[in-house]
């Protein structure tokens, strides 16, 4: 286990490595201006902006930390009060079968239709971009967690419902010792899925409303042909989401239970 | 008045081939008495169980009702714990917790102390002292059911249904654990409905074993007395003249039964074989 793990790591290091060198070596010689920056420039870029990331010179011209927190508190407005509202119809689906066959046709319709569909909607109905990119977020965290949550619970076994019926337990305590953590697995995958597509979300949606944001941020950094500022601006994407990600997999450990 | 009345109960469910009811059993009617331990013996798909689900109120009956202390039976309550054959612990709660519900469940009014106490108290009865903090499936199927026996017990309940308690414990676990239900029934004394087809360990804990015929269409044939004196052991049971009779009566009972008509089991999952041979 120890080796193998040790070369896994010298191979994702050779691989990077070779990588980053054919890009550098394919970029050398190009006339500054010119085609695609090669990784040095991108590190002088990351350096550079990681050095003040709060700064705020008005609206054209943010530090990435203020556009990535304004991306995550869209994020954490708009999927938290999706997740809720999923676990909640999530548990009233699951446990009723009838219910839940009578809804699963129109979440099935709306299930695949990308989030920023709805933005026209929302823009006209709400008149506000920035919560407009909220809603859109709700939408892209939605569907996964509903789905999973009503699956979690209709297949909660029926002895432990059984037991909760003998026991005579109010609904809450019904929803609290028996319900949730019981359906907890799935829940939880379901809130890792939508924090996902959530996050691939912002980025279009942000694109779209422009203001702050790190959606908007890429977009006005190829308007001012930033090349640089886009490609550092994807890897803090990508290593974001793999720490939203990685928040979720230890909750997932910590709620997984042996039958 | 009877405590526990079974009162002309029939069981319908719908055929498998969609064409009328199958009646599992008919016109079952009985009584038990406060503190008294009464187990029901047959094959399966006698509809034993589903005798004890009607009891706890898990399942409806389909002719006749439960009367218990003069009230009917109508849904599940704290006052009929089961003891399930699957032990049916919540896998996500420690064995301290899964009797902690009962106990709250149980004893609305109890302070958290005192809850915690009760407890232990019937965690330490089962001999899983040491054991409260592991979940469920850390724990052999034996020391499950202990733990489906302290949940049980800690409650207090005015009937213990006992669902083939031990049919799922490996054989040298299961005599003594049925010690174990042997004294904490000696101490409690609750009214006790159990279900099995394991004819000693029916002997060893009742007043009283009811034979079933088998079904579909299963009757109660007959009640009989265990006059063996308690307390019981499983050691001075082996000699007893008493013991013996009775088992060879009881096992003569499911053997003739088993013959006159086949358990509905054998019949779902043969139909299908006898058709291919005819055809």
């Amino acid at each position: 286990m120890g080796r193998d793990r040790v070369r896994v790591v010298c191979y994702s290091v050779l691989l990077a490595v070779v990588f980053l060198g054919i890009w550098q070596a394919s970029v050398t010689g190009n006339k500054p201006g010119k085609g695609l920056p090669g990784p040095v420039a991108v590190a002088h870029t990351a350096v550079e902006m990681l050095s003040n990331p709060f700064y705020n010179n008005g609206p054209n011209d943010k530090g990435i930390g203020l556009q990535f927190l304004s991306s995550l508190g869209r994020l954490a407005i708009g999927y938290l009060t999706a997740s809720v509202t999923a676990i909640f119809l999530g548990v009233f689906l699951g446990l009723s079968p009838t219910l839940y066959r009578a809804v699963n046709p129109y979440i099935q319709i709306l299930k695949p239709v990308s989030p920023l569909a709805w933005m026209p909607l929302f823009l006209y109905t709400i008149k506000d971009s920035s919560w407009a990119a909220v809603l859109v977020i709700f939408m892209s965290s939605l569907w996964p967690t509903l789905a999973n949550t009503a699956f979690g619970v209709a297949s909660i076994r029926k002895d432990y419902l059984n037991v909760a019926a003998i026991l005579q337990l109010s609904w809450w305590r019904r929803l609290v010792t028996v319900i949730l953590p019981g359906a907890a697995p799935a829940v939880v995958a379901g809130l890792r899925i939508s924090i996902g597509s959530s996050w691939v979300a912002i980025v279009a949606a942000e694109m779209l409303i422009g203001g702050t944001g790190v959606g908007y941020f890429v977009w006005n950094e190829w308007n001012n042909l930033q090349l640089t500022s886009v490609i550092f601006a994807i890897l803090a994407i990508g290593l974001i989401g793999v720490v939203l990600d990685a928040g979720l997999g230890r909750l997932s450990k910590r709620l997984a239970y042996a039958d | 008045m009877t405590f526990l009345e079974i009162d002309h109960v029939s069981k319908h469910f719908p055929a498998p081939d969609g064409r009328g009811n199958v009646t599992v059993f008919r016109d079952v009617a009985f009584g038990l008495d406060e503190g008294e331990f009464l187990t029901m013996v047959g094959h399966s798909g006698c509809g034993k169980s589903t005798l004890l689900n009607i009891i706890a109120g898990l399942e409806k009956p389909s002719e006749g009702g439960v009367v218990l202390q003069g009230r009917e039976v109508t849904a599940p309550g704290i006052d009929r714990m089961v003891v399930f054959q699957n032990f049916a612990l919540m896998p996500w709660l420690s064995v301290f917790e899964n009797v902690r519900v009962a106990v709250r469940a149980a004893q609305p009014a109890w302070s958290s102390a005192e809850v915690a106490a009760w407890v232990q108290k019937y965690v330490d009865m089962v001999g899983l002292t040491g054991a409260e903090k592991k979940r469920p499936a850390a724990l052999s199927g034996g020391m499950r059911q202990r733990v489906g026996l302290a949940r049980a017990f800690s409650t207090q309940p005015k009937v213990l249904l006992l669902d083939e308690p031990f049919a799922q414990i490996d054989a040298l676990t299961r005599g003594v654990i049925q010690d174990e239900l042997v004294r904490m029934w000696t101490a409690s004394r609750n009214t006790v409905f159990m279900v099995t087809h394991d004819v000693d360990e029916a002997i060893l804990l009742s007043d009283r074993i009811a034979l079933m015929t088998s079904g579909p269409e299963a009757r109660l044939a007959e009640i009989v007395d265990v006059k063996v004196p308690r307390p019981r052991t499983r050691a001075e049971l082996i000699d007893d003249p008493e013991y013996l009779r009775l088992r060879a009566h009881i096992l003569h009972f499911l053997m003739e039964v088993g013959r006159r008509a086949p358990v509905q089991d054998d019949i779902a999952a043969s139909t299908g074989r006898r058709a291919t041979l005819r055809g």
